[in-house]
């Protein structure tokens, strides 16, 4: 479990986030959702130790992050696996490679035993005979996929995902909320997703964490998020003509 | 202006200490340090060959066009060019144009990984982005740099060879006897020295400019001129002190 308590994050002068608390349960697909600049990748760079918050501390399993001396901050960052908004893959290398890149760092594998694993990974992420292409000969949705697999490289504990359906078609989003939902349940992890797709926030969201304006605007799931009577939440969720259509039938 | 510079060479400092620190695995950081060598000198080998060749040759022609006097012997010609090849042309100039060729590429490359969040994905790892990138492309720019230096002086010294041999300005014997006249291999040490101390500056600062790189393409272009800037001015400030202290 991560637990978020009272985090606030300056840039400068001008204030992020205000005093965040909230928390993200194991083997649950946790969102984050608000709208553009609300504060949910600054939110999610201070969980993943990319920004250092001026206040509050991120706890995983009872351990401050920020506060760890370097080799326990190091192992703990081993347990962690993210999937950037772009996919980040590194693109002089081949898919395989990417994968195998963590496990290379951080193993003493053998050539063959990280190969199997880059397969395995891979299969899990539906992604098969790319291992030699490079990210560049890959649409948006398998660079998606690929980085998804490098993240489970390592078998993580934490998976972080920084709007994994941005730039996607709605066919390939549901593909990859399919994806988030399967890795979190079969392997247990507690998985943190960044996100304002609307069918994200309704399909795969067990805990939600709604950002406005930097603070924590609402707390719950997605069974309630569609009836809440919280006016910003509402005119979130409801900003859309289809979505206000959808409202009328609740 | 001032305190802005100052800052920027704290941050320069702090950019340091984080690039020389123990690499992760050392298996993976000599395999990336193999690869920048043979990037860097193979990539600028040809550029570095055509250059020194016409430098010696236009070198070598100024020298002959100015020494015409009766009073000044043949071989001075030969000497000149030597020393002025060795000495402070090849050094000089090849770094700084190692700068426009390395240090850009390095820029662009390390900048383009910050853009695309390829550098976040490193520290999220658990790796020391500053390390596992930079620290291979500085050693490996510290050591070719020195030998496309010494490759510069053999190709410079043959374009002046060839200059006075095709238009025979003057006779092949004097201007051997001038390039090897009061021959001191303390020169060639001298060279090499300020070539290491340059490939040094070019490679971190061009690292530097493309590790904080903030935004998108625009700013990546912006970076990549400041770092060829501000590495020509302290290449050619240092040039002065290297020289005031090893001469």
């Amino acid at each position: 479990m991560i637990t978020v308590n009272n985090v606030s994050k300056y840039f400068g002068e001008k204030q992020v986030l205000f005093g965040i608390d909230t928390q993200f349960e194991e083997g649950k697909v946790n969102l984050i959702i608000g709208r553009s600049g609300s504060g949910k990748t600054v939110l999610m760079k201070c969980l993943v130790g990319l920004f250092t918050p001026e206040e509050g501390e991120v706890l995983y399993s009872g351990r401050e992050f920020h506060n760890l001396p370097d080799k326990d901050k190091l192992s703990l960052r081993k347990e962690m696996g993210m999937v950037f908004q772009g996919s980040a893959l590194f693109d002089s290398m081949t898919i395989e490679e990417n994968v195998t890149f963590p496990l290379d760092m951080f193993t003493e594998m053998s050539e063959s035993e990280m190969r199997d694993r880059a397969d395995f990974c891979l299969e899990c992420v539906d992604l098969k005979g790319v291992n030699k292409l490079f990210p560049a000969e890959l649409s948006g949705g398998m660079k998606k996929r690929a980085a998804i697999a490098r993240a489970l490289a390592c078998n993580p504990k934490y998976l972080f995902f920084d709007e994994p359906n941005s730039g996607l078609d709605p066919k390939t989003s549901l593909l990859i909320d399919e994806l988030i939902t399967k890795i979190t349940h079969d392997f247990n992890t507690t998985t943190v997703v960044n996100t304002h797709d609307l069918n994200s926030i309704i399909t795969i969201g067990e805990t939600i964490s709604f950002i406005y304006q930097g603070r924590l605007g609402w707390h719950g799931s997605s069974d309630n998020i569609l009836t809440s009577d919280d006016q910003t939440l509402n005119d979130f969720i409801y900003a859309q003509p289809l979505t206000q259509r959808l409202r009328k039938t609740l | 202006m001032l305190r802005q510079a100052l800052a920027t060479f704290g941050e320069y400092l702090i950019f340091l200490r984080q690039v020389f620190s123990k690499p992760a695995k050392w298996s993976v950081f000599l395999k990336k340090w193999v690869f920048e060598m043979d990037a860097m000198g193979i990539g600028s080998m040809l550029i570095v060959c055509i250059v020194s060749l016409a430098m010696g040759s236009v070198i070598t022609m100024q020298t002959a066009l100015q020494i015409e006097s009766g009073w000044i012997p043949k071989w001075t010609v030969g000497f000149i060019s030597r020393t002025s090849i060795v000495m402070e042309l090849c050094p000089t100039i090849i770094s700084l144009l190692l700068v426009g060729n390395l240090g850009s590429r390095i820029t662009a490359e390390i900048g383009s990984m910050r853009v695309t969040e390829q550098i976040d994905a490193l520290e999220v790892m658990g790796i020391n982005p500053a390390s596992h990138l930079v620290l291979p492309k500085v050693l490996a720019s510290i050591i070719v740099n020195p030998i496309l230096c010494v490759f510069s002086i053999a190709f410079a010294l043959l374009g002046s060879f060839l200059t006075v041999w095709i238009t025979g300005c003057i006779s092949t014997y004097h201007f051997i006897d001038g390039l090897t006249y009061c021959f001191r291999v303390y020169d060639v040490v001298y060279a090499l020295t300020k070539t290491c101390v340059f490939a040094f500056v070019m490679s971190t600062v061009a690292s530097f400019y493309g590790y904080r790189i903030e935004g998108g393409a625009l700013e990546l272009g912006k970076a990549s001129t400041q770092g060829i800037v501000v590495s020509s001015f302290i290449i050619l400030i240092l040039n002065v002190v290297i020289t005031d202290i090893m001469l």
